[in-house]
C-alpha cells in the first residue's frame, strides 16, 4: 500500500511536469533580453490592453471587476495605511532619528528605486528589508513583514512615488546577474504539492479564473504593492504576498525576505521597469 | 449448540480487533525517522510540503497516544510525500528553464 501511495505522487509529479511546453532557455543571463521577451509575451497575449494598465492587475483583465474597482476607489480601503504610515514615518525613534535619515531624498519619492544590488554586501535589499534594517540600526526593535505596520509603512512610502516608473538596475556584476537569474529561476519553478510555479498562474493564466479570482499578469503585478485584500480584510506586504503564494500551492513557505523571495522580488520588479508605481492599492 | 456460541464468541472477538496487528514502537520508531530524514532532505532543497508535516504531525500524535498502527500508517505516508518533493525539486533544478519566455 505504502508503496503504491509513493508511486501514485511521484506518477502524479511527472505527469505535472511532463505538461510544461517543451520550451528551452538560454543559460546566459541577459536582464535586458528577458525585459524584452517577457514584455513581448505580455504585450503581445493582451494587445488591447494599454501598456500601463498592467499594473492593475486582475482589474485590467475583466470589465465587470473593473467597475466594482472604480467604486472602490472612490473610499480606497487603504487610506487608513497611508495616514498610519506617514505618521510613523514621521516619528522619531529613541534616538531622535527617524526613517527619512536612511533613505535618499529622506525617502519620499523613492520606492520605484527598490529592490536594488548592494554591491557592499552583495546582495538585494528591498524596501522592507531597508526599513528593517533603518530600525535595527537606530536601536528599535524589527516589525513583523507580513504585518500592519510594515504595511502601512511601504504603503506610505508608494504613495509617494505614485506614476513613478519603476527603475530597477541590475549592474554588470556577477553578483547581480546571479541574484537575477536566481529570481528568474525561483519564478518559474514549480513547487508545493500542487506543482504550481509562479508562471503558472501569472503567465501562463492572466485573466483566466481560479475558483473565483482573476489571475493578475505577472508584468507590474508588483507596482501596487502594498495591497488591501478583500479576502484578508487587511493591508498585506509583497513578504505576505510571497508567503501565500507559497501556501497556496501547498508548500511550507519560505521565511519572509529569505534570499529566494529577495531574488524573485529583484527579477519581477525589474521585468516591470517603465510601468508607474501604483500603490497602496485594492484587490479582491 | 456450543459451537455455535463459540464460533459467534470468535467472530464478535475478531471483529473488534483492528484490521492488522499493530505496529510496535520499533516499527514506529524506524518509520518516523525515515519519514523526519526524508522531509530533512526535502527542507535541505527549500522544498517542504504543507500534507508532509500535517502527515508528520499527525503520525506523532498517534505514536504519543500509544496508536502504533496510525501512526506507522501516517509516518509512512508522510515518507511518501517526503520524497515526491524531492523529485520534484530535483526535477525542477532544470525542468524549470522550461517555462522561460523568450
Amino acid at each position: 500500500m505504502r508503496n503504491s501511495c509513493t508511486a501514485l505522487v511521484i506518477v502524479a509529479v511527472f505527469l505535472a511536469i511532463a505538461g510544461a511546453p517543451p520550451v528551452t532557455a538560454d543559460d546566459a543571463t541577459n536582464p535586458e533580453a528577458t525585459f524584452k521577451a517577457f514584455r513581448a509575451y505580455f504585450t503581445k497575449k493582451f494587445p488591447k490592453l494599454a501598456l500601463n494598465d498592467f499594473v492593475n492587475g486582475p482589474y485590467s483583465m475583466d470589465a465587470d471587476l473593473r467597475k466594482q474597482w472604480q467604486q472602490i476607489e472612490e473610499l480606497p480601503p487603504y487610506d487608513f495605511a497611508i495616514e498610519r504610515g506617514k505618521d510613523m514615518f514621521a516619528a522619531a525613534f529613541k534616538n531622535g532619528k527617524s526613517y527619512g535619515d536612511c533613505f535618499p531624498d529622506k525617502g519620499i519619492g523613492i520606492r520605484q528605486n527598490y529592490p536594488y544590488f548592494d554591491e557592499k554586501s552583495g546582495e538585494v535589499i528591498t524596501l522592507e528589508l531597508a526599513l528593517n534594517r533603518c530600525r535595527e540600526a537606530n536601536g528599535e526593535a524589527l516589525f513583523s513583514y507580513v504585518k500592519d505596520e510594515m504595511a502601512s509603512l511601504t504603503a506610505y512610502m508608494a504613495f509617494t512615488s505614485r506614476g513613478k516608473p519603476f527603475d530597477i538596475k541590475v549592474p554588470n556584476d556577477p553578483r547581480a546577474l546571479a541574484a537575477f537569474r536566481n529570481g528568474e529561476r525561483y519564478f518559474y519553478t514549480r513547487r508545493g504539492q500542487l506543482n504550481f510555479s509562479c508562471a503558472s498562474c501569472h503567465v501562463q493564466n492572466p485573466g483566466n479564473h481560479i475558483r473565483t479570482e482573476v489571475l493578475a499578469p505577472a508584468l507590474g503585478i508588483l507596482n501596487a504593492m502594498p495591497i488591501y485584500r478583500s479576502e484578508w480584510n487587511s493591508m498585506g506586504t509583497i513578504s505576505r504576498r510571497f508567503v501565500t503564494c507559497n501556501s497556496q500551492t501547498r508548500g511550507v513557505p519560505l521565511e519572509p525576505q529569505d534570499e529566494e523571495f529577495r531574488d524573485v522580488e529583484y527579477f519581477l520588479s525589474y521585468m516591470a521597469n517603465g510601468l508607474p508605481i501604483s500603490g497602496p492599492a485594492a484587490r479582491p | 449448540m456450543r459451537a455455535f456460541f463459540v464460533a459467534a464468541s470468535l467472530i464478535v472477538i475478531a471483529a473488534a480487533m483492528p484490521a492488522r496487528a499493530a505496529g510496535s514502537k520499533a516499527d514506529v520508531d524506524a518509520a518516523l525517522k525515515a519519514a523526519q530524514d526524508a522531509e530533512n532532505a526535502a527542507g535541505a532543497l527549500k522544498n517542504r510540503w504543507i500534507p508532509t508535516e500535517q502527515a508528520l504531525a499527525a503520525a506523532k500524535k498517534a505514536a504519543s497516544a500509544g496508536d502504533f498502527d496510525t501512526a506507522v500508517k501516517e509516518a509512512n505516508r508522510a515518507e511518501a510525500l517526503a520524497r515526491a518533493s524531492i523529485v520534484q525539486a530535483k526535477e525542477q533544478e532544470t525542468a524549470w528553464k522550461a517555462l522561460v519566455i523568450h
